[in-house]
This record gives C-alpha cells, sequence and structure tokens, in this order.
C-alpha cells in the first residue's frame, strides 16, 4: 500500500506540470487553432529566468514574479511578430511557425542564460511528509495546490467573467464573435499571454524538484501535447484531466513494469489516442454544416 | 586596368602563399566535447581546460616551434553530432590529433572515422571497451567503468556489505558500468540482488527508488551514470528516507552534483581522481605538485572550483604534447607511436604507463574512494590488504 501511495504522488506531482502545459495547448488551440509547441519553452523560461534573477540578487517571490511577467511578455511577443502576420496561413504552417519559434527560444536561452542545470529552493523545505508509509516533498503538494488554483481561477474568468465570455464566444466561432464587435486579435493575444503566464508558474514550481535547464522545454511540449490529445484537445477539463493521467502511467508503469519505457509510455499513449481515439477523452467531435 | 589586375592577382597570390604557409606550421588538435546538453558539467570544463592550456603553450611558443591551432565542436551530448563534427574534423580541417569524446557514446560513435583517417585519438569517456579491445589509434585518460567497479567492490568488501543494488541510467556510460560491475561482482564476493533504471532526462526517480527501499536484504545501492541523473536520483534517495549506503561513480566527480544533490549528497560514496582532494594529498603523493597546479590555475582562470573531467581533458592535451615533442613532428604514426611510449606521465588521474596492450595506462591505485561530507570531497584512507 505504501509504494502504491508512493508512485500515486509521483505521478501527481509530474501530472499536474503535464496538466498545466496541457491547458496552456487547450487555451490556444481553442481561440485560434493554433497547436503552440513552443508551451514546453514557456516552463523552461519560468523556471530558467527564476533561477537567474535569483543569482543576481533579487529575493526568490520577487525573481519569480518577474520571471513570471517576462514569460507572459514573450508569450505576447510570440504572438504579435510569429503569429499574427501569419493569421490566414494554414493550420500545418502555423505549427511549424511554433516549432521554430520554440527552437528560437531554445537557442536565445543558452546564450542569455547557460547551458547547466539549475535547481531553486523548495518553498516549504525538504524535510518530507510521511504519508501512509510514502515520503511526499511539500514541493509536490505545492504543485499540485498551485495547479489546482490555476485551474479554479481559470474557470472562474471563463465563467464569471464578461472577457472570459468572449473568449468562449471566439473557440466556439470566430467569424460570429468579431461580427458581435468581440476584438478576436485581442482574445488570441490573451490567450496567448495566459498560457506563458500558466507554462512559467509550472515552470518556478517544478523546478526544485526535477532540476532546470535550457532544453527542458521539449520532452515537456510533447508529453504535455500527449496529455492535451489524451483529454480531448479543446477541453479545458479535458486537458487537466489527461494530464493527471498521463503522470499517474508513467509513475505507475516505471514503479510496477519497468523502468526503462518511462518516457515511451507518453508517446504510447499518444499514438494510442491518435489511432483509437482522437478525440482524446473529453473532446467533442468537429461538427460542419453543409 | 591590365597593371590593375596584375596588382590584384599578385596581391592574391601573396595572401594565399602566406596563409598557407602559415597554416602548415600549425599543428592542428581538434576536440569534440558535449558542452551543451546532459554532460554539459563534463564537456565544460573540458573545453576550458584545453583552451586555457594551448594558449599557455602558444604563448610559451609551441611544440617543436610550431603553434597549437585547437579546433572544438559542441555534439550537445548526441553521438550522431559527434560522429558528423568527427568526419568534418577530418575531411575539411585536416586535423592532427584529436583529443576529446566527452561521453562513452561519442567516443564510441567517432572511433571508426578516426581509426580510417588514422588520426590519434585519446579519448575522455569512461567505458572500458574504448579500449579494450585494443584499437590501433584509440587511446583514453580517464579511469575505466570497470576500475570505477572494482574499487567500489573494495570499499563495500571492506565494509562487509555484500548484497547490493544496482539502478543505472540508460546513456552508453550507466549501462556499460552496470555490465561491468555485474560481470565483476562474484570476483569480489558481492551479490547484485536487485537493478532498476532510469532515463538519463528523468526527473523523478522515486518509483524505482521505492521498490529499492522496499527490498529488506539490500546492504548498499551503486548509481551508475552521469550528470544529471545521479544529482536526482540522490535527491530523491534522501527524500524517501534511505538511509543504506549509496555509492556513485566517477561520473559525479563535480561541485556540481555537490550542488544540484544539496544536502543529500552528504555520507555518498565514490571512487574518483586524487585532483578532487589536491590539498587533502599526503605531501609525498607524487601526484600532489601536479594536481594542486592544476586545480589552482583552473580555478584562477575559469572562477570554478575544478573537476576530474577538466583533469581528464588535461592529461590528455599533455600526452599528446609530450608525445608530439618527443616526435619531433607531427607526423600522425610518430605521433601515435609515441602516445604508446608514454611513461611514468604523472597526471591529474594517476601515474600513466602504456603500452601496445594498454591503452589507457592507469592501475587501481590511481583511483582514490572519496566520501563527500558537509558539501566537500573527503579522501577516505586506503585500505591495508
Amino acid at each position: 500500500m505504501a509504494e502504491f501511495l508512493q508512485f500515486f504522488f509521483s505521478g501527481l506531482t509530474v501530472g499536474s506540470v503535464y496538466a498545466l502545459v496541457a491547458l496552456g495547448f487547450t487555451l490556444i488551440y481553442n481561440a485560434s487553432d493554433v497547436i503552440n509547441f513552443a508551451q514546453g519553452e514557456f516552463v523552461m523560461l519560468g523556471g530558467m529566468s527564476t533561477v537567474f534573477l535569483a543569482l543576481g540578487g533579487i529575493p526568490l517571490p520577487l525573481a519569480a514574479l518577474l520571471a513570471i511577467v517576462i514569460t507572459t511578455a514573450v508569450g505576447l511577443a510570440l504572438h504579435r511578430f510569429a503569429i499574427e502576420p501569419a493569421r490566414d496561413a494554414t493550420a500545418v504552417s502555423l505549427i511549424v511557425i511554433t516549432i521554430g519559434a520554440s527552437i528560437f527560444l531554445r537557442g536565445v536561452a543558452q546564450v542569455i542564460f547557460d547551458k547547466r542545470f539549475h535547481s531553486l529552493p523548495p518553498i516549504f523545505g525538504s524535510e518530507p511528509l510521511r504519508i501512509g508509509g510514502a515520503a511526499i516533498l511539500p514541493q509536490s503538494l505545492v504543485v499540485f495546490g498551485g495547479a489546482t488554483a490555476i485551474v479554479v481561477l481559470l474557470w472562474l474568468f471563463i465563467d464569471r467573467t464578461l472577457l472570459g465570455k468572449a473568449v468562449i464566444a471566439t473557440a466556439v466561432n470566430r467569424l460570429a464573435a468579431r461580427l458581435v464587435g468581440i476584438d478576436t486579435r485581442r482574445i488570441v493575444a490573451l490567450s496567448f499571454a495566459v498560457s506563458a503566464a500558466i507554462g512559467a508558474l509550472a515552470g518556478v514550481l517544478i523546478t526544485p524538484l526535477a532540476l532546470t535547464s535550457y532544453d527542458v522545454g521539449t520532452l515537456l511540449a510533447l508529453k504535455g501535447f500527449a496529455a492535451a490529445m489524451l483529454g480531448g484537445i479543446g477541453s479545458a477539463l479535458g486537458a487537466v484531466i489527461g494530464g493527471l493521467v498521463l503522470g499517474m502511467l508513467e509513475a505507475f508503469s516505471a514503479g510496477y513494469l519497468s523502468s526503462k519505457y518511462k518516457d515511451a509510455v507518453a508517446f504510447i499513449v499518444l499514438l494510442a489516442v491518435l489511432l483509437a481515439m482522437p478525440r482524446g477523452l473529453l473532446g467533442r467531435g468537429k461538427i460542419e454544416r453543409v | 586596368m591590365f597593371h590593375r589586375t596584375i596588382g590584384t592577382a599578385a596581391l592574391g597570390l601573396a595572401i594565399m602563399v602566406a596563409t598557407g604557409i602559415s597554416a602548415s606550421a600549425q599543428i592542428k588538435i581538434g576536440a569534440v566535447l558535449s558542452i551543451t546538453g546532459p554532460a554539459s558539467f563534463l564537456g565544460d570544463p573540458e573545453k576550458k581546460t584545453l583552451e586555457m592550456y594551448v594558449d599557455d603553450i602558444n604563448a610559451k611558443g609551441g611544440v617543436n616551434g610550431q603553434k597549437l591551432k585547437l579546433i572544438v565542436y559542441d555534439d550537445s551530448g548526441d553521438a550522431n553530432n559527434a560522429r558528423t563534427f568527427a568526419t568534418r574534423l577530418v575531411e575539411e580541417d585536416k586535423i592532427d590529433a584529436m583529443v576529446g569524446g566527452t561521453s562513452t557514446g561519442s567516443t564510441l560513435a567517432m572511433i571508426p572515422v578516426f581509426e580510417e583517417a588514422q588520426v590519434p585519438f585519446i579519448s575522455l569517456a569512461g567505458a572500458i571497451q574504448i579500449v579494450e579491445p585494443v584499437r590501433k589509434w584509440v587511446f583514453k585518460t580517464p579511469h575505466t567503468d570497470k576500475m570505477a567497479c572494482e574499487k567500489i567492490f573494495a570499499d563495500l568488501q571492506q565494509r562487509h556489505l555484500i548484497t547490493i543494488a544496482i539502478i543505472s541510467g540508460t546513456d552508453a556510460f550507466g549501462k556499460s558500468m552496470r555490465d561491468q560491475c555485474v560481470a565483476a561482482a562474484p570476483n569480489w564476493g558481492i551479490t547484485v540482488a536487485y537493478e532498476e533504471s532510469y532515463g538519463p532526462r528523468d526527473s523523478d526517480m522515486t518509483p524505482q527508488l521505492t521498490n529499492i527501499r522496499n527490498k529488506a536484504s539490500l546492504q548498499a545501492v551503486v548509481n551508475t551514470g552521469f550528470g544529471q541523473g545521479p544529482a536526482i536520483v540522490t535527491r530523491n534517495y534522501r527524500q524517501l528516507g534511505i538511509d543504506t549506503p549509496l555509492y556513485e561513480s566517477h561520473g559525479v566527480a563535480s561541485k556540481q552534483y555537490i550542488e544540484l544533490a544539496g544536502p543529500a549528497a552528504d555520507g555518498v560514496r565514490l571512487p574518483a581522481a586524487a585532483l578532487l582532494v589536491a590539498e587533502k594529498l599526503a605531501d609525498n603523493d607524487p601526484q600532489k605538485p601536479v594536481v594542486v597546479a592544476y586545480s589552482r590555475a583552473y580555478q584562477q582562470r575559469t572562477g570554478e572550483a575544478v573537476s576530474t573531467f577538466g583533469g581528464h581533458a588535461y592529461d590528455g592535451l599533455m600526452i599528446l604534447v609530450q608525445a608530439l615533442q618527443r616526435a619531433k613532428g607531427a607526423d600522425r604514426a610518430n605521433v601515435r607511436d609515441e602516445i604508446e611510449r608514454t611513461k611514468g606521465y604523472i597526471g591529474t588521474g594517476g601515474i600513466v604507463n602504456m603500452s601496445a596492450a594498454d591503452h589507457l595506462g592507469l592501475d587501481l591505485s590511481a583511483f582514490r574512494m572519496l566520501e563527500i561530507k558537509n558539501g566537500d570531497w573527503t579522501l577516505i584512507p586506503e585500505a591495508k590488504s
């Protein structure tokens, strides 16, 4: 039982990060039909910026906040300079543009930061909590709590504010949204900004556990994408569930089956979803009127 | 108009001849290192060391009156990139010798290129397959993974810890050292009762370590691998409250491992070169002058603590330079022969005596057993056997 709990918490922690990355994918996809493969880089920028700002002497909480602000600015810049000028291009072209942007961001990170691994001090210390025989670091709970808080805040925003309604309207039918006076360009920019902020926060929270370096973004983006596909691309709740499920699958397969194929789990899931269940767990099919 | 054409042609010819002459007066040394990527804390000190000492040697007049030219490429820890750069070094840059190959994976990928081009290659990687079977043009400076296993087993024997688990990285070095340990264990009376593995880029090893923790009979755990993986294994190890003795390999012989693992690294034992405890060596230790000098020079020039990986690069370069001096020229076959004749070279890794059958030249005494205490390396006195 103790080891089941241990794997469960390990899966919960890493699953929370995947959930946040998948949420970022979904937000941008909903607003603009673009799959943003630079999502992983937002996580990397959040972590690395915090590390380097803290190394430069800025107190840690302020460094984290600044890092999130900087990453949000990067997300907005990505939209303004890479996506917006190409808004009439095909979906495939836009995806390739985001892949190019991710490579660019990684290259810039190598130059501005450095190529080593970095860590951050955990928020509540490194003494593990004993729950039912399993040892959990407080930071794991922080990651999960942070992810939950973000999901709740996002839901409140979408459901309770006018701007949130505008986001939903844009996701449902962009032309109709424009016809009722919603500035869809601003909404798409907003979705990029929010995705970047979410990614950055995830990066700040996970760095004390998983370390960070200039190239952690690639694998994270792929696994987050697998999680988003698993949950059903287009569904925010699906993204969160997909992320948690993927994290659990990884942890349990590493613990009970073989640890050699841990990385393969995400891709096996992706293949299985694309072949057998393209809509994912909670996705809706696209209905076209002819 | 005619004069102008003649003038430009003459100028062009002069430039070509001048660069041609100065180029052939240089000895070209190639280096393919993993400066970025998961092996960056190995490759980065290697690059800095090679550049530092090539500059120093050139400032003192070079070797045999010729300057050294160092050509460095970054393979980012990817063996495919290493192979491409090796081919470029041979075909385009036309190097005279190669010191590099940070990781076992990159080295093994590059060996066929240098063997075929007949260029002497001094590798900076760990696995024993690099020099066993002996290949004519390939040498190496770091201790082998087999020696690391044997040094660890000697210490385990002394502490009467005979049932162990091995958790290994799936990279070439981690896997190779795991294979060597499993093969050598019976000779030392050690039983490998359980095994786990992890990917070199994994960020969480608690599932594997939980399984290890639940095996009651284990008396020690050996982690083979390098780079970021062992740092996370060490952190997770303490997080789970496992107090069984933990041994690492020489793949973590860098202060960056201690920084990343934090207080979790206290109590970890590992075999490493004397370089890490330079100042703490006995005064009559033959290695002391060399390691203290390198250690101080590196720290002064780069502001970073010294690591054994930079030390291996230093040894590789010095062995090559001494071979060049004895060969009195850069003819590749002569240089290769002279590298093979290296005897009594006191380096950061140990005292090197190479031969036609031994392209490493180190024995077990070149490794020292270290323990990490309070974030620093301490020397464990040698077992009296």
